[in-house]
């Protein structure tokens, strides 16, 4: 299964409007992207495509100046070699970034975000007559409803991304990318954004359109290229494309050998009682829709899905870091009634964020309190006054225990390398010796070898009867670390592959569950 | 697990271990900076004014700058709490004012006996009122508290009738006159403001908390904290700590203005603060700093007029050291391992 087994021969013989050649970039710990291609003709929508992590938004930040590539890869536009430092550059080479999140500045009307940076001026006033005529011409072209005036704060997200196409248009751009523009969009308006698509490659556009929803790019390509773990996998021609081949290409098949269980031995683990039980809970259909599903002790459970799929959402619900509309949640065996994350960690719960930066670690304190904080209450004697023995044993006890490689426990947590970051944080939660752990992307942004301590760590929970939820967005990690796994998409838990549901736990099966095509 | 072990795993330990010593050391000079923070500073202005005067390092004079600085450095002590929230509490001047008008006011009364803890319910009170505007409906505390303050002077105007309530035998003139073993009152009950402070903040629960909740909101939460309970905390005791201010000036002047005492406290409370490192942003500082903080603008105030330094030269000193207080307070961030 090579790379070269997908790539069709291109036979165009008109040369790319873009062209990207070996384009590599590395960050501390990793290297995100590994000699990547890919080329972009006018009058043409290519679509890229990757798991999660994969490497596309990466390629995109190249593209648009937001990096700087390794040195010797190119950038071509229109056959020449072009060198792009910063976004400024991109632009005026063309190239216009529609992200997910839109970048407009809803306190402006939309004339003035479509020039922003670049208003006419008349006599050193700025010129809104010319702004609001040629910005009229624009939104026409594009069939808006809204006028230059409107101030962008009152548009819906739809609207907000014409704004953002009208603007990548008037500044004349040759390449427009899309990184998943129909993520917020109702079944109509993607639509009416695919049919505006269309009519921008006839134009002659060059349009990058970046997806995870396989009938959208099914529907919309005229090429599809797919990236996986940073790499460039391969091209499927307009005739080529099918979903079957394009989810062997995402996924691979190579399993890294150090996910070291193996399902058949897995399945003998003890399985204890049912540890939490969730009924229905719900935010209300916003993001997650009523979910039921039991976790035992002593099993690892994964919890598979897209980006946005809810994931993220249920688990937060169960802790009770955001309101629940309905459901129930037991643990082991009683109803608790979980309205806040400190109900949550009273009923035994704890909840691993995703986003150890902004959610989870206090960035200014040392190891040692990053470590106590959840507990320090319970250690505390009478009058709340700290027990400053008991902390320093927890902390050094957690850093020989997790290999956390730091030179004492009074060390700042912002200055520790992700991976041991990561185990700090993991280390507060098991402190507070829970019944029930989520464990959300627990080893995102971490170096190999923390990983394996992760992997080593959650294995040695389940032995002892904990029951461990990991959510994770990389397909081997979550198949190899979980006994069995729910997948989730849009929402919904589609679907349960491996344990006594009958599925066995192929990359396959799950991607098949988390994209709705079946193959 | 054994397999990424053999990727010159000795080379990738000495590696991370170096950058790990790298940091320490790093973090070492920033929690001395920290810690020592303007205390340097401090040393220097007062031998500088020494030199200058040669009557500033007088016993008799080092305990009136700090008699001068004891309300101030009740006020930013219990500043300190709010601002390491990340919070602000503009309302203290005028707190201190409503609390010293009530005093004196029950003081001239039959139950002049609650004249104390009615100052310091007042205060208390004020505190809580700001504290569940922002901890409950979520108020910027800057907004918030400017509003305190406004309402809060017009409610102690109220209550002196608009004038200064004045009573010659004032009950507790002592706390604001008297000394013990040499020392005013004024400064032991400063200084056992900051002691319980720095006690609070260093060695109970609750300490850690407010940094937490100061340095990272949304994780002190997922963590199970009571952010709201928190942030009652602070708010109440800047409250009760500008009620303790509030009797000691009264105490001090047997009187109390509704419509001038306190005016422009807040500023110097919040100068004081900054002044020792405390970060704006929250989750950084101490009250050690704070106490540091107001000693420097006590001292620039008392050595400047032993210098016949112009009120308004001082003014424009003292401004020109906060501005530069919070310049070294960007770089301190910046320099810190914030991301």
């Amino acid at each position: 299964m090579t790379a070269t087994a997908f790539s069709a021969p291109t036979q165009d013989t008109r040369p790319p409007t873009l062209e990207m050649r070996g384009i590599s970039k590395t960050f501390p710990g990793t290297k995100a992207l590994s000699n990547v291609q890919l080329k972009a003709w006018g009058g043409e929508i290519q679509s890229l495509m990757g798991e999660n992590g994969a490497g596309k938004s990466t390629l995109m930040k190249v593209l648009s100046g937001a990096y700087q590539a390794d040195a010797g890869g190119q950038i071509l536009i229109d056959g020449k070699v072009v060198d792009i430092t910063n976004p400024h550059v991109a632009r005026e080479h063309g190239i216009s970034i529609i992200y997910q999140e839109l970048s407009l500045l809803p306190n402006l009307s939309v004339a003035e975000n479509i020039y922003f940076g670049r208003e006419p001026s008349k006599g050193g006033m700025i010129d809104r007559r010319t702004m609001r005529e040629s910005c009229r011409g624009v939104l026409q072209r594009l069939g808006a409803t809204f006028g230059p005036e409107t101030i962008v704060a009152q548009l819906s997200i739809a609207e907000r991304q014409l704004v953002e196409i009208a603007r990548a248009l008037h500044s004349e751009s040759k390449i427009l990318v899309m990184d998943e523009p129909t993520t917020t969009l109702s079944s109509r308006e993607t639509d009416r954004l695919f049919a505006l698509m269309r009519q921008l490659r006839d134009e002659g556009l060059a349009i990058i359109y970046i997806s995870h929803r396989m009938a959208e790019v099914y529907e919309l390509s005229d090429r599809v290229s797919v990236l996986r773990d940073g790499t460039y996998v391969g091209t499927l021609e307009k005739d080529d494309i099918s979903a079957e081949k394009l989810v062997k290409m995402m996924v691979g098949r190579d399993l890294s050998s150090f996910y070291k269980h193996d399902h058949q031995a897995k399945a003998g683990r003890a399985r204890g009682q049912p540890m939490l039980a969730v009924e229905g809970v719900t935010d209300g259909g916003k993001r997650v829709h009523p979910a039921s599903f039991t976790l035992y002790a002593g099993e690892v459970l994964g919890l598979a899905g897209l980006v946005g799929s809810g994931r993220t959402e249920l688990a937060r619900l169960i802790y009770g870091a955001d309101p629940k509309a309905g459901g129930t949640v037991r643990i082991d065996g009683k109803e608790v009634n979980i309205r806040s994350p400190k109900d949550g960690l009273d009923a035994g719960i704890t909840y691993l964020t995703e986003d150890r930066k902004h959610q989870g670690l206090f960035l200014d304190m040392s190891v040692k309190d990053n470590v106590n904080f959840s507990v320090i209450g319970r250690d505390a004697s009478g009058g709340g006054v700290l027990n400053l023995r008991k902390a320093a044993e927890r902390a050094k006890s957690s850093i020989a225990d997790l290999k956390i490689r730091v030179a004492s426990a009074a060390v700042g947590v912002g200055t520790l390398s992700g991976g041991n970051q990561q185990k700090v944080l993991l280390s507060r939660w098991l402190e507070a010796k829970p019944k029930v752990m989520i464990l959300d992307e627990p080893t995102r942004g971490v170096d190999i070898g923390a990983k394996a301590e992760i992997y080593r760590i959650i294995d040695q929970l389940a032995q002892n009867g904990v029951a461990v939820l990991v959510i994770s967005s990389e397909l081997p990690e979550i198949m190899g670390i979980c006994d069995r796994i729910l997948v989730m998409r849009e929402g919904h838990i589609e679907g349960e592959v491996g344990g006594s549901s009958g599925t066995p736990v192929t990359q396959e099966a799950i991607m098949a569950l988390a994209t709705g095509v079946q193959l | 697990m054994c397999s990424m072990k053999t990727m010159g795993a000795d080379t990738r330990v000495a590696q991370e271990t170096a950058a790990a010593a790298a940091a320490t050391r790093k973090q070492n000079i920033n929690t001395i900076i920290q810690i020592a923070g303007m205390l340097p500073v401090l040393i220097l202005i007062c031998i500088g004014f020494e030199f200058a005067t040669g009557k500033f390092l007088t016993g008799r004079n080092i305990s009136i700058v700090m008699q001068q600085a004891s309300i101030n450095i009740v006020l930013a002590t219990g500043l300190t709490f709010v601002i390491l929230t990340g919070g602000i509490d503009l309302a203290v001047g005028s707190v201190l004012a409503v609390s010293a008008v009530t005093a004196v006011s029950m003081s001239l009364g039959s139950a002049s006996a609650l004249a104390i803890p009615a100052g310091l319910l007042v205060g208390l009170v004020m505190g809580a009122l700001n504290g569940s505007l922002i901890a409950f409906f979520r108020l910027p505390a800057f907004i918030v508290t400017l509003g305190a303050m406004t309402a809060v002077r017009g409610l102690s105007r109220l209550a002196a009738n608009d004038t200064t309530v004045f009573n010659a035998a004032l009950p507790f003139a002592g706390i604001g006159n008297a000394q013990i073993f040499g020392v005013p009152w004024m400064v032991v009950i400063a200084l056992a403001v900051v002691a319980v402070s720095w006690f609070v903040l260093r060695r109970t629960v609750l300490g850690v908390w407010i940094y937490g909740v100061g340095g990272n909101p949304d994780a002190a939460r997922l963590s199970g904290i009571k952010v709201w309970a928190v942030l009652m905390f602070v708010y109440c005791t800047s409250g009760l700590l500008a009620g303790l201010a509030g009797i000691m000036s009264a105490a001090r002047t047997l009187s109390a203005n509704g419509a001038q005492l306190g005016m422009g406290y807040e500023l110097d409370a919040i100068a004081a603060v900054i002044l020792g490192g405390t970060s704006f942003v929250g989750g950084i500082g101490s009250i050690f700093g704070t106490l540091v903080g107001a000693l420097i603008i006590a001292v620039l105030s008392n050595g400047l007029i032993l210098m016949n330094v112009s009120e308004v030269w001082q003014l424009i000193i003292k401004g020109l050291v906060i501005v530069g207080a919070v310049a070294l307070d960007r770089y301190r961030n910046k320099g810190s391992a914030r991301t």
